[in-house]
Parts: C-alpha cells; sequence; structure tokens
C-alpha cells in the first residue's frame, strides 16, 4: 500500500492558504480524493499547479450518481507531478439542474478535450471554455450518452442521413 | 470593347489573390495516413498549414457505457477492442484496477508473466508504428520487416491465449492459464532472432538520409508545453522529460527490472522516432529478464470466490464447482469505492478510473487513453509546417484510433 502522508501535507498546505477550498478528505486504496467546492476548483488547481508541483492533469472525466441523487455529478480531476511524482484526485459535485463548473484549460491546455468530452457524455457546462462541442458524438445527437438514465441503446436508431 | 477588359483583372492579380487566400482543405477520414478514421480540418496557405482542427468521434462506439452493463469480468473483452496494438496493455490496466478495489496479492509468476508479455507486445506495437511510419513517410519495404516480427510476436500471444489482437490473457486475481509446454524455448528462439531484425531496421530507417531530412526539426513541441497538453509516453520523452511510469510509479514488480529509460531533448519527429526506437531495446531486456524469472508456480491469486477454479479442482471438488457457477452466473461484487491505476502503455500513460457501486458491475469505468491526449496536441505541433510533414507528425505520435474513440 502507498504512503499518502505527502498527500495529505499538500491537501494540509491548501487549507491553511484557504480553508474555503477544501471539502472532505477521503483516503481509499492508497489514493487521497479532495472534494471541492465548485467555485474555488480553478483556484485550487492553479495554486497545486504553481507552488505544489502538480504540473500535469493527467485526467478529467465525469460520473453520474443516478437521477436520484443530489449532487448527481462529479467531475474528477486526476493531477499528477511530473517532478515528485505524486497523484492528488480532486473532485467537483454538481446538482442536476445546474451542472455547470468553471473551465481548468487556464491552467492547463489539456483539458479541453477532457472537457469537451465531459460536456459530451454527461452534458456539464465548463464556463469559459474556449470550444464547447460535442467531441466523439455527432453534433446533432439528442441527449449525453453515458447518464444513467440514458438507455443502452438510445432513444431510436440512429441515422445519419 | 477596349474599355470592357481594362474592367477585368489581369492574369497577375488573378495569380496574386489565389496565392494570398487560404484554403480549407478536409484530410480523411478515408486518408490512408490518418491512421484509421481521423479527419484533419486544414486551414492551408500555399502548402503551409495555418491551422489544423482534429475531428475525431467516427468509431465510437460506447465502450464505456457498455462497461456499466457488463459484470466486471466481461469487461476485459471490451478492453482489447480499444487499443488494439496494445490488448494486453489494456487488459492489464483495467484488470488491476479491479484488482486494486478488492485489494488481492497477485502472485510472483502471474506478475513475470504479465511483464513479459506487456513488453512484447510493446515491441509488437513500435513495430507497427515503425511500419506505418515509414510507409506514410515513402518508404515501403520497411512496413514488410516489421510486420514479419509483429507476427512472430502475435504467435506467441497466439500460443498462450488463443486469441491474436484479442487475447483477454489477463484476468482479475491473474492470468487465463498458464503458459503452453515448450512456451520459453519460443520465446527465447524469438529473443535470439530479435537484435538482428533490429540492426537490420536501423540501417534501413536510422541511417537513411531522406528519413532524416523529412523527421529532423520537423513538428518541435517544447518540454513546458508537452507537459501543459498532457502528452505522455514516447512523445513526452521525446521533448526531454524523463518520466516512465515504469520506473517512477512501478506496478507489477516493474521495480525489480533493470532498464533504462531513453529520452531525447529535441521534441521533433526526429526525436520521438529515436524515443522508439531505442525502446525497442529495453523492451528487449525485460523480456530477457522476465523469461530468466519464470519458475514454476501458481498463476492465480487465491482467492477462490473471484478467480475461476481451475478444470481438474471443478472434477474433484464440489466447492471449487459451486464457486464456478456462481462467478459466471451471478460475478462477484467489488467493494464500493474507486481508483486509478495509470500504468505505461505502448503509446503514453493508459490510466483507468474505476468507481464501484459494490456490485458485480461497474458503476462507471473510464479509460484516459494515451492517443487521445497525445492527438490533442497534434495542432501545436503542426501549425506553421508543410502538409506533407503533417502525415509525419501524425506517424509520430503513434495514435490508435480505436483508443481516441471508445
Amino acid at each position: 500500500m502507498l504512503d499518502t502522508t505527502v498527500l495529505h501535507e499538500f491537501v494540509e498546505k491548501l487549507k491553511t492558504e484557504n480553508s474555503a477550498w477544501i471539502g472532505d478528505t477521503i483516503e481509499a486504496h492508497g489514493e487521497v480524493t479532495v472534494i471541492v467546492p465548485r467555485e474555488s476548483i480553478v483556484d485550487v488547481c492553479w495554486v497545486l499547479k504553481t507552488k505544489h508541483g502538480f504540473d500535469m492533469l493527467a485526467d478529467l472525466n465525469g460520473a453520474d450518481r443516478g437521477p436520484e441523487e443530489d449532487p448527481r455529478f462529479e467531475v474528477v480531476y486526476h493531477l499528477f507531478s511530473t517532478k515528485h511524482y505524486n497523484r492528488l484526485r480532486l473532485k467537483v459535485l454538481l446538482s442536476e439542474d445546474d451542472p455547470r463548473v468553471s473551465t481548468v484549460t487556464t491552467v492547463w491546455k489539456t483539458a479541453d478535450w477532457h472537457e469537451r468530452e465531459t460536456f459530451d457524455m454527461f452534458g456539464v457546462i465548463f464556463d469559459g471554455h474556449p470550444d464547447l462541442r460535442r467531441i466523439l458524438l455527432p453534433s446533432d445527437f439528442d441527449g449525453h450518452a453515458l447518464r444513467k438514465d440514458y438507455p443502452l441503446r438510445g432513444y431510436e436508431p440512429y441515422s445519419l442521413t | 470593347m477596349s474599355v470592357a477588359t481594362s474592367n477585368l483583372p489581369s492574369q497577375f492579380e488573378v495569380l496574386d489573390q489565389t496565392l494570398d487566400s487560404q484554403m480549407t482543405l478536409s484530410m480523411g477520414p478515408q486518408h490512408p495516413s490518418t491512421h484509421g478514421v481521423l479527419r484533419l480540418e486544414l486551414t492551408l496557405d500555399g502548402e503551409m498549414v495555418v491551422k489544423a482542427i482534429p475531428d475525431i468521434g467516427y468509431l465510437h462506439t460506447g465502450m464505456e457505457k457498455l462497461f456499466e452493463y457488463k459484470k466486471y469480468q466481461q469487461g476485459i473483452v471490451i478492453t482489447d477492442r480499444m487499443d488494439y496494438l496494445n490488448p494486453l496493455g489494456n487488459n492489464l490496466a483495467y484488470v488491476m484496477a479491479a484488482e486494486k478495489l478488492l485489494d488481492l496479492e497477485i502472485p510472483e509468476r502471474a506478475q513475470v508473466i504479465r511483464v513479459m508479455f506487456c513488453e512484447l507486445q510493446r515491441i509488437a506495437s513500435h513495430m507497427v508504428w515503425l511500419g506505418t511510419h515509414a510507409l506514410d513517410i515513402g518508404a515501403m519495404s520497411v512496413f514488410f520487416y516489421c510486420f514479419r516480427q509483429r507476427e512472430k510476436i502475435l504467435n506467441l500471444i497466439e500460443a498462450a491465449s488463443g486469441g491474436r489482437m484479442t487475447p483477454s490473457y489477463f484476468r482479475i486475481g491473474g492470468l487465463m492459464m498458464d503458459l503452453p509446454a515448450g512456451f520459453e524455448r519460443r520465446v527465447k528462439q524469438f529473443l535470439d532472432d530479435f537484435p538482428a531484425a533490429m540492426e537490420m531496421l536501423e540501417t534501413l530507417v536510422t541511417g537513411n538520409t531522406i528519413w532524416q531530412i523529412r523527421t529532423q526539426g520537423i513538428g518541435i513541441i517544447t518540454a513546458e508545453e508537452a507537459i501543459d497538453w498532457g502528452l505522455t509516453g514516447p512523445c513526452l520523452r521525446g521533448s526531454g522529460v524523463d518520466l516512465d511510469l515504469r520506473r517512477d510509479n512501478p506496478y507489477s514488480g516493474y521495480e525489480t527490472y533493470d532498464f533504462e529509460v531513453p529520452v531525447e531533448p529535441d521534441g521533433d519527429v526526429w526525436a520521438r522516432f529515436r524515443v522508439r526506437m531505442r525502446e525497442f531495446y529495453e523492451s528487449y531486456k525485460i523480456v530477457v529478464q522476465a523469461v530468466e524469472r519464470l519458475t514454476p508456480g501458481p498463476i492465480k491469486a487465491d482467492a477462490p470466490k473471484i478467480v475461476l477454479p481451475d478444470r481438474d479442482d471443478m472434477r474433484k471438488h464440489m466447492d471449487s464447482l459451486i464457486h464456478h457457477f456462481l462467478i459466471v452466473a451471478e460475478g462477484f461484487n467489488i467493494p464500493e469505492g474507486e481508483v486509478y491505476m495509470p500504468i505505461e502503455g505502448s503509446k503514453g500513460e493508459l490510466g483507468v478510473y474505476m468507481k464501484s457501486n459494490g456490485g458485480p458491475k461497474p458503476d462507471r469505468v473510464h479509460f484516459r487513453g494515451p492517443s487521445f491526449i497525445n492527438l490533442s496536441a497534434l495542432p501545436v505541433m503542426s501549425e506553421g509546417e508543410m502538409i506533407a510533414d503533417v502525415v509525419a507528425v501524425i506517424g509520430s505520435l503513434d495514435i490508435v484510433l480505436g483508443e481516441i474513440d471508445r
């Protein structure tokens, strides 16, 4: 099992900087997850990148907890450092009526396609994204395919004509 | 008559206007050097690329949705079809994510075999990259020599798993079955011939002046940009960033193997080419060490409710038969939680995000495909280059559309 004390130190440093930035901290399987309020996700990412060496966004993806849950959507950020090789997971929780979060393309350029994919699959809107279009599905596709209430085979057979 | 003609632009003026204006060209999705079904929307000024917009999704099959409707062990089959040049790497990332959630201990022999196959698969994947990259640039014969080597590796994979491109050989808790008799001899035979084959490829490609002119100084990306754009694997190491997850976030016992991480500082097509060429030898070194470590032992974890029992056990023991029936019919539950399992695939960081809600099917599986992210940096590398060099840049990224579109 990996040692997570270093990761907790990063979280503590963030807390001393601004206590409103950090919600819950969950530790499991040698990984640390930090729940971040959605207003402060860009600030937290910026501080982690510039002050704590998390210079790479390894992955960004969405998850749907199900239509009956509130908050329903999760946006998960996997941060990685090419200097000290640590990984940290940030998570933003969003409700179904207002699935909006600020973009982190201003922090990492790689967030561009990740956010487009999350928008495509879950309908999460990234405010300030330079080019928020569908990426994998056709532009006239109806609905967001990875939502739990979207049926596996779609609503009707899709036709290109 | 003379008045009417004077209002028309002269022949030279027409030519000037054409040169000034920019043209939009749709490259792909059927273009042979776009490696599958990638479409590029290129804005050209003469032959120079002003803007490149990749358009993807033609191969989208909704695999991440499908995972949520399949049991954990059924998901392994889907992973084969993502990056179809590196199926064993995909298998490994997926299985290890599930094993991390289960806290399973994998026996030594299974780990060694996994490492051996992953490195063989890396060689096979790089062989396809080299063959197609050379084909795109115009060197036809390299392709045949590369595919001959790849064929030998596919034969080895077939001997162990029964499948050539869809092995599904790694299972949650170990392997599908043990290696067949005489397998070590066959791997050694391949390894004996490999250095000579590599020498031939090096003479065919590396020393070739045309090859050098076509690749050197083309498609440059700096180290800072590469990290910012999330490049991983050979593309990142080609920009001078010394990062390899096999060494820096070791898994499957990679920390016990002796190998080097090739890094080239230039960040151009040539640098990425050199990194992969040198990786052939490092993978070769790891396979040699792994074959030496093959000692008899169990290949499945001691977890009867998760790992399928041997056929022989099922004939002798009632409980094995019951476990087999339950695993196949109902699957096994994985405790609630979420993990992110990154491995060094042949193209870069292959990460699996797996979230379980306690049932026999995953709540969410997300693949962080290295090709997907590497392709997103294509505009940075190709803008300002000639249109013929875009082909060289795409080749140097080593993309597989099956993984990009998922």
